[in-house]
């Protein structure tokens, strides 16, 4: 059975050509950059190189990137860091709702240390407002920390005008853009941001390497003490491989930003999203009709949970995934979806689907023509019909 | 998919009993909204036996195939015997669960019990 992957929030292939350009680092090249010999200087000179290109694509200084082992450690670093490295002059953080884990639990951890955080409520949309942004600063205020765009709903959050209000203040201001970098057009200066974290997997780019962009004379500590790694910043040997696989990854999303390719992904997603809303009854589209990532369509269709549709998609080959308690890791449904305003029942039945540069209109068809009957069976199943009438 | 056994991902796709029975004698409801888990258990009873039992389940791949599972296991048993099917009994007969879902999605037999309890609650009033 052909398979057909609609999970790109959730990891991306690895380009051939990434995994070309990081062969050498294993067994060829494979000097540590910090050692003064030929082989340490190769690596080195791999390692720069990278930065200079990840730097280029969010136009940034190449000074100014910190690899990472991934968007992860660059949220923990950034959030942590700023927390430690300014408890003189405050103790207080603002994120949002909706925030990945990577930072939610961040905040959560430092809210044990004493810190005090605000997390801001969303619209229906998933949209934070700069001006409950603004409402939410005092004088204590050390950090704001907001997602660029949300990875389960897509929706692309109002960065610049958050920046205006938090810079206004002199609060540093971190965003994660791990579901925005490579995605879509990112300039630090146009954003106004201090710190941005990315993650390698999301764009094409292999697993366990990110990082985190630091602006020049931003106050923080470190996460990770060691070695004079990353001037200082981030200790331990570096992944060269990871770091060059990184570098090339962005060199080919400036190469596709650049030709505007996403452009074709946008009219796939909303072919999808007319096909299954004008195909399937009591259905709804979560997050913002068009401030939305450009591969990012999610659904909620109500009267059936999440992982079932899941797996029956798998069982004709689609790939993708839900924010059902099944599916979140956890005893509840996604916080996102809750936090945008919807009932836990109809939370449950949500279907992300995230397109990717390789699929095809073909691949848009076919998951058109089968999920309604999909959908169609599962309700069959269920207790409730047309209504959630007898619902406790 | 790899996450189920075999026959959990065959009651899935096939569930067995699906339906609600009409006249039925006993029905019971288990789960709640918060953890998406809602499962509907119908029973005929006569001369003390099961003879049919059914249901309609708003869930996950286990909370379905549970159900399923249930349905066949209770059919032509007397009440009494049916009451002492326990939910890991189910999560046995289907090869077992993931340990997650052993909490949040393995009602099926509370579901019955519950019917079996409405059932005799019905007949005293008879």
């Amino acid at each position: 059975m052909k398979r057909i992957y609609m999970d790109h929030a959730a990891t991306t292939s690895t380009d051939v050509e990434v995994v070309k350009a990081m062969e050498p680092y294993f067994s060829l090249k494979y000097g540590n950059p910090n050692s003064i010999h030929s082989f340490g200087q190769e690596a080195r000179e791999a390692v720069e190189e990278a930065r200079e290109k990840i730097a280029h694509l969010i136009g940034a200084n190449p000074s100014e990137i910190v690899f990472t082992a991934g968007g992860t450690e660059a949220d923990n670093y950034a959030i942590k860091g700023i927390a430690w490295a300014n408890q003189k002059k405050g103790n207080h953080i603002i994120t949002s709702k909706i925030e990945h884990h990577a930072v939610l639990h961040s905040c959560q951890f430092l809210e044990k240390q004493g810190f005090r955080v605000t997390y801001l409520p969303v619209d229906k949309y998933g949209l934070i407002d700069p001006e409950d942004v603004k409402k939410a600063i005092t004088d204590k205020t050390i950090l704001v920390t907001i997602m660029h765009a949300n990875n389960e709903i897509g929706t692309i959050e109002p960065i610049k005008e958050i920046s205006k209000v938090v810079k206004k203040a002199g609060v540093y201001f971190h965003i994660d853009s791990v579901q925005t970098v490579g995605h879509i057009p990112i300039d630090v200066n146009d954003l106004g941001v201090d710190m941005l974290s990315m993650s390698g997997h999301k764009f094409y780019g292999p697993n366990g390497v990110g990082a985190l962009y630091l602006r020049k004379g931003t106050r923080i500590v470190n996460l990770i003490d060691g070695g004079a790694q990353e001037k200082n910043r981030r200790a331990g040997t570096e992944n060269v491989a990871g770091i060059v696989g990184l570098g090339k990854a962005a060199e080919l999303a400036e190469e596709r930003l650049t030709q505007g390719k996403e452009k074709k992904i946008v009219r796939l997603r909303d072919k999808l999203i007319k096909g299954i809303i004008d195909k399937i009854e009591n259905v709804r589209l979560n997050g913002h009709p068009t401030k939305r990532l450009p591969g990012n369509a999610n659904f909620c269709f109500e009267f059936i949970e999440g992982e079932s549709m899941l797996l029956s998609l798998d069982m004709e080959g689609v790939a993708a995934s839900s924010g059902s308690a099944c599916t979140s890791g956890s005893l509840t449904a996604s916080h996102i979806l809750l936090a945008i305003g919807l009932p836990p029942e109809i939370a449950h039945g949500s279907l992300r689907l995230t397109l990717g540069k390789d699929n095809t209109e073909e691949e848009i068809d076919y998951v058109i023509d089968i999920l309604p009957g999909i959908i169609e069976k599962l309700r069959a199943l269920s207790p409730f019909k047309g209504n959630w009438e007898g619902l406790n | 998919m790899g996450m189920y056994s075999d026959k959990v991902m065959e009651h899935f796709k096939n569930p067995h009993n699906v339906g609600e029975i009409k006249d039925a004698d006993g029905i019971g409801e288990v789960g709640n909204p918060i953890c998406g888990d809602i499962m509907k258990i119908y029973i005929k009873v006569k001369d003390g036996k099961i003879i049919d039992c059914k249901f309609k389940t708003f869930g996950c791949g286990a909370a379905i195939a549970t159900s399923s599972m249930i349905t066949e296991m209770v059919k032509g048993k007397g009440i009494d015997e049916a009451l002492k099917i326990s939910n890991k009994a189910v999560a046995e007969a289907l090869g077992g669960l993931p340990p997650i879902k052993m909490h949040c999605s393995n009602l099926a037999a509370d579901g019955l019990s519950k019917a079996i309890e409405d059932y005799k609650q019905k007949s005293k009033k008879k």
